[in-house]
C-alpha cells in the first residue's frame, strides 16, 4: 500500500484550483471537476438538477456566464468542466405543458402536430434554440421541418434530444421543443416505418404454440444436455431435441 | 494545439506512441486457461470472495449465511433510515390500488399494463427517486434481444440466456424471457419506438457477445433513451400519478406480514407520505452507486440498491447476489467521464489495451471478466497511469484503429466515442483514451417467481408484493448478456403490471388501523442481537458525494484495493 502512494505522490501533481460563483457565492474547486462535481465539492447536496450524470437525461442544465464575457452559456452540468471566473446558476426543469394524446387516433401529418402545438408557426428562425442545444442539435431546422411537412427529417434531426429544454427556455417563440420532436417521432415510428413483419410473425407463432413442446422439454432437460445443445446452435445449426432430425 | 493531457499522463502517452508501429502486427495468443483462471482469482473482485474487504456473509434476515459484496452487507446490514416512532401513520395521504416504486423500463412497463389490464390511472401512484424516467433504462446504448430472426427460435434464445449465466439461470424464467420477446418488441414498436430497421421494415438485427445468432435491436446508439422516452411519454399521455423526488424509504406491512403499502420521502420538504396500496410493485433497479469493490460506474445518481433493501426487510429472498458485472472499458479520464462506457466495439475495431510504458499486456477480446482483471493487475503492479484527481487507467490505444483500418475508420465507426472524448479536446484517433474497469449491472437481486411475486426463502411469496427488472434476479444467472436486461425490463415490467393489476382487483384495501413499521422495529432488533454496531442508515437514496467525497480515492479494505471506493456513509 505504502508503495503505491508514493508512486502516486510522485507522479500526480497536486490539483490546480478555479474559483467558481454559484449562486453568486464564490467557492474554491478542483479544475478538473465537471460543474456538477464542484457544486457538490462546495457543499450543494444535489436532488434536483441531476439524474444519469452521464449527459442522457437533461435533468442538469445550466446556465453560466463568463468573467469579462458577455454571452450567456447554456450547458450539462455533468458534461462541462469548470472554469476559473464561472458563474453558474441551474435550471432545476423547464416548465413545460405537455398535452395528452392518444397515439391511435392521430394521424402522421404536420397539420396534426400543429394542431397540437400550434405555436410552432409563430417560429420566428432566429436559430437561438440550435445555439442553446448543449447536444449541439438543430432544434430550428428540425422545427422547420415540421413546418414543411417533412416528419421524417424531424424524427431525424431530434433523435438524440434528452429533453433538457434549454431550446424552450429561450424562444421567443415559446414553442416546447422537445415534446413536439417526441410526439413527431412517435408519428414517425408508428405510422411512416414500416413495420417489422417478421416479428409479427414470430409473435403469432409463439402465441398458437408452435414451440411449447419443445420448450417444456427443452428446460427440463439436464445441465450437460443443454450445454451440447448450446454448442450445436452455436455451431450455426437448427435446433433439435432429436439427434435423427425428427420434426414437429 | 495543446496537449490534452497533463504533462505527467503525456510522457506516457509518448511511451505508447513509441511502440504503435511495432505493435501494429502483432499477434496476440489468447491466454492459457490456467492463466486466466490465476488472473481472475488474483485480480477480480468477484473472486475475493474470502476478503472481507470484498464480501462478506450476511449475518441477518432472510438469505442470513449467503455471501454477497460487502458494500451490499453494509446496506443489508444497516438500520432502518426512517426511525418507526417518527411516524403517524393513522395520517394516510394516499390510498391506491397500486403503488409503483420506480420509473425506469421495468416501472413504466408496469403502469401501464396494469392501466392496459383495467386499473385506473388516477388509482395508480407512482414513487420515483429523481424525475420520471431518470434512470439506468434512459442511458443504455447498445440494444434490446428478442428472438424474431429468421433463423432464431425461442429454444435458441433461451439456451444463449443460459450460457451465459453459467447455466445457474432460473429456468422457467428465462423460458418467460424468452417467448414474450418479440411481444415485447412488437408492443414498443406499437407505441411508436424508432428502430432501426432496413427499408422494407425488417429490423437490422445485430449480434451480442456470448449470443448465438444476431438478435439485438437497437435504436440508433440511444437505444435506452428512445425506448424510455416513448414509454414516458404514453405514461403522461394517459396522466400519470408520480410523485418525483419522493423515493420509498420503507415497505408498509400489515399485522400479519402482508404488504400494504409504502412510506415515501419528500427529499425536497422532509417530509412522510404514507402510501396504503392493495398491491405494490418495486422496480427500483440496480446498485452502480454503491460503487462496489470500489469501482466507479456507469449507473445513473439513484442506483443504490434501495428496493432489494426495502424488500429485505419485510422477508424477501435474495438471490445470485454474488456475482457483479464489470464492464473493462469505462472512460478513466478526464474526471468528467470517469465510468462511463467506452464500447467493446473499440477492441473488436483494433485497439489495443496499453500500459504506462506502451506495452500491449493481453490479447483485447479476452472475455470481459479476463480483460477487467488483467487490468487491474497491471495497475495494481504499478504499470498503470494516475489522473490529476486520482484515477488509474490504462490506454486503450484508439488510434491503431485508424493505423489499421484507415483515416476516418474510428469517425465512421464509432462517432459516440469520438464525440465523448473530442467534447473534452481529446481526438481518439491521434491520442489513446484512458480506461478502467467500470461498475456496470447487478446480476443478482430479489427472488421472484413466475408471476413476478416476491418470495421468501421457502419459495412462498409475500402477499401483495411484486418486483421486475434489474432489482431482481434469477433470469440472468450468473451473468447476464448485452440486451437482455432491456428485455427483461419490458417483460416483467409487463407481467408485474398485469400480475399486481389482477392482485388488486381481487384485494381488500388495508385498513388503516393496520399499517405498520414493526417490520422495521424487528428488523433493528435483529442487528443488535447479532451484535452489529453502526452509523449506517438505509435505504441510501442518493450517495454522497459532497466535499472532499467528490474525489475521494481511497480504500478501506486492508490492501488498497481499487480506486474510489466512496463511503457512502460519510
Ligand atoms: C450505461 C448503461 C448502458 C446499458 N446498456 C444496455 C444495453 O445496451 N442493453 C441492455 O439490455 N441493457 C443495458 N444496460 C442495463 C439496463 O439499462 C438496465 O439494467 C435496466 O435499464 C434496468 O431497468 P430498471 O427499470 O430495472 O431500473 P432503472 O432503469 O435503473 O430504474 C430504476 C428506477 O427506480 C428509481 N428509484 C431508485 N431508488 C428508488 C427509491 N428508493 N424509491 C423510488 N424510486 C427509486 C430510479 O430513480 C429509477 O427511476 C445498460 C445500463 C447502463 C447503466
Ligand atoms: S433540442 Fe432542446 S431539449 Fe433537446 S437536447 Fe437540444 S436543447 Fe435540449
Ligand atoms: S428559438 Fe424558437 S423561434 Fe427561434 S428558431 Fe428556435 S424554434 Fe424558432
Ligand atoms: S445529469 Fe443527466 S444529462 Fe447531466
Amino acid at each position: 500500500m505504502s508503495q503505491n502512494q508514493e508512486v502516486e505522490k510522485k507522479d500526480r501533481p497536486e490539483s490546480e484550483m478555479a474559483t467558481i460563483y454559484i449562486m453568486g457565492k464564490p467557492y474554491e474547486v478542483p479544475s478538473e471537476l465537471t460543474i456538477m462535481q464542484a457544486q457538490e465539492y462546495a457543499g450543494y447536496r444535489l436532488i434536483r438538477g441531476v439524474g444519469c450524470r452521464g449527459g442522457y437525461c437533461g435533468a442538469c442544465t445550466t446556465i453560466y456566464r463568463k468573467k469579462d464575457d458577455y454571452k450567456l452559456y447554456i450547458d450539462l452540468a455533468c458534461q462541462t468542466k469548470v472554469e476559473d471566473g464561472m458563474y453558474l446558476v441551474q435550471l432545476p426543469f423547464v416548465p413545460a405543458r405537455k398535452p395528452e394524446w392518444d397515439l391511435d387516433e392521430l394521424e402522421a401529418t404536420s397539420e396534426e402536430v400543429i394542431r397540437i402545438f400550434p405555436e410552432i408557426t409563430r417560429c420566428v428562425s432566429c436559430n437561438t434554440c440550435t445555439q442553446a442545444c448543449p447536444q449541439n442539435l438543430e432544434p430550428m431546422r428540425a422545427i422547420q421541418a415540421i413546418r414543411r411537412g417533412d416528419l421524417e427529417k424531424a424524427a431525424d434531426l431530434s433523435f438524440d434530444c434528452i429533453s433538457c429544454g434549454a431550446c424552450s427556455a429561450r424562444c421567443p417563440a415559446e414553442i416546447t421543443h422537445y415534446h413536439v420532436f417526441q410526439l413527431v417521432r412517435r408519428l414517425y415510428g408508428k405510422y411512416i416505418q414500416p413495420k417489422a413483419e417478421h416479428v409479427t410473425q414470430r409473435v403469432s407463432e409463439i402465441e398458437e404454440g408452435q414451440y411449447d413442446d419443445q420448450m417444456d422439454e427443452l428446460i427440463e432437460l439436464p445441465e450437460d444436455r443443454i450445454r451440447e445443445l448450446f454448442l450445436d446452435v452455436r455451431a450455426g445449426n437448427e435446433f433439435s431435441l432429436d439427434q435423427n432430425g425428427g420434426e414437429e | 494545439m495543446t496537449d490534452p493531457y497533463p504533462e505527467h499522463m503525456m510522457e506516457s502517452v509518448r511511451r505508447v506512441n513509441a511502440t504503435r508501429d511495432e505493435r501494429k502486427d502483432m499477434e496476440f495468443d489468447r491466454i492459457p486457461e490456467e492463466e486466466s483462471d490465476e488472473l481472475l482469482r488474483q485480480w477480480h473482485p468477484d473472486y475475493r470472495k474470502s476478503d472481507p474487504a470484498f464480501f462478506r456473509e450476511l449475518a441477518i434476515g432472510p438469505a442470513k449465511g449467503k455471501v454477497v459484496p460487502t458494500e451490499v452487507a453494509n446496506v443489508l446490514e444497516a438500520y432502518p433510515r426512517v426511525d418507526p416512532a417518527d411516524v403517524d401513520l393513522s395520517e394516510v395521504e394516499y390510498s391506491t390500488e397500486l403503488l409503483v416504486i420506480g420509473t425506469g423500463g421495468a416501472g413504466l412497463s408496469a403502469i401501464l399494463w396494469a392501466n392496459n389490464e383495467g386499473i385506473a390511472m388516477e388509482d395508480i401512484l407512482v414513487s420515483t427517486a429523481l424525475r420520471l424516467g431518470d434512470s439506468n433504462s434512459k442511458m443504455s446504448q447498445g440494444g434490446i434481444q428478442a428472438c424474431d430472426g429468421e433463423d432464431d427460435s425461442p429454444m435458441i434464445h433461451w439456451l444463449d440466456v443460459l450460457s451465459g449465466g453459467h447455466w445457474t439461470n432460473d429456468r422457467p424464467l428465462a423460458r418467460d424471457l424468452v417467448e414474450k420477446g418479440p411481444l415485447a418488441i412488437k408492443w414498443l414498436e406499437s407505441l411508436g419506438a424508432t428502430f432501426d430497421k432496413e427499408q422494407d421494415g425488417d429490423m437490422q438485427l445485430l449480434m451480442a457477445g456470448g449470443a448465438s445468432r444476431k438478435r439485438i435491436h437497437s435504436c440508433k446508439d440511444y437505444t435506452g433513451l428512445e425506448l424510455t422516452r416513448v414509454l414516458m411519454d404514453e405514461a403522461l399521455s394517459r396522466d400519470v400519478n408520480t410523485l418525483e423526488f419522493c423515493p420509498t424509504v420503507s415497505l408498509l406491512t400489515d399485522g400479519s406480514g402482508a404488504v400494504a403499502g409504502g412510506l415515501l420521502w419528500n427529499m425536497e420538504t422532509e417530509e412522510y407520505h404514507v402510501v396504503r396500496s392493495k398491491a405494490t410493485v418495486i422496480a427500483t433497479g440496480g446498485f452502480g452507486r454503491l460503487h462496489v469493490a470500489g469501482f466507479p460506474t456507469t449507473n445513473h445518481y439513484a442506483a443504490t440498491c434501495d428496493g432489494l433493501v426495502s424488500a429485505y426487510r419485510v422477508g424477501a429472498d435474495i438471490i445470485h447476489m454474488q456475482s457483479t458485472q464489470y464492464h473493462p472499458t469505462g472512460a478513466a479520464y478526464p474526471e468528467q467521464i470517469v465510468g462511463l462506457l467506452v464500447t467493446e466495439k473499440c477492441r473488436s475495431m483494433g485497439a489495443q489495451l496499453v500500459n504506462d510504458d506502451g506495452e500491449a499486456f493481453i490479447y483485447p477480446l479476452e472475455p470481459r471478466d479476463v480483460e477487467s482483471a488483467a487490468e487491474l493487475k497491471e495497475i495494481g503492479e504499478g504499470r498503470g497511469i494516475t489522473t490529476p484527481t486520482g484515477q488509474d487507467g490504462i490506454w486503450l490505444d484508439t488510434p491503431m484503429i485508424d493505423e489499421k483500418r484507415g483515416e476516418g475508420a474510428l469517425e465512421d465507426g464509432l462517432a459516440a466515442i469520438y464525440r465523448l472524448f473530442t467534447r473534452f479536446g481529446i481526438d481518439p484517433t491521434e491520442y489513446p483514451v484512458l480506461v478502467h474497469p467500470t461498475l456496470h449491472y447487478q446480476n443478482g437481486g430479489i427472488a421472484i417467481n413466475r408471476e413476478t411475486q416476491v418470495v421468501k426463502p421457502d419459495g412462498s411469496p409475500i402477499e401483495n408484493l411484486f418486483a421486475s427488472g434489474e432489482t431482481t434476479g434469477g433470469v440472468h444467472g450468473d451473468n447476464r448478456l448485452m440486451g437482455n436486461s432491456w428485455l427483461e425490463i419490458v417483460v416483467f415490467g409487463r407481467k408485474s403490471g398485469i400480475s399486481a393489476a389482477k392482485h388488486a382487483k381481487k384485494a381488500k384495501m388495508p385498513k388503516k388501523s393496520d399499517l405498520s413499521l414493526a417490520h422495521l422495529d424487528r428488523y433493528s432488533k435483529e442487528l443488535e442481537k447479532a451484535g452489529i454496531e453502526t452509523e449506517r442508515r438505509t435505504p441510501i437514496i442518493l450517495p454522497n458525494y459532497l466535499g472532499q467525497n467528490t474525489m475521494k480515492a481511497t480504500g478501506y479494505g486492508k490492501e488498497k484495493p481499487f480506486k474510489r471506493r466512496l463511503d457512502l456513509f460519510a
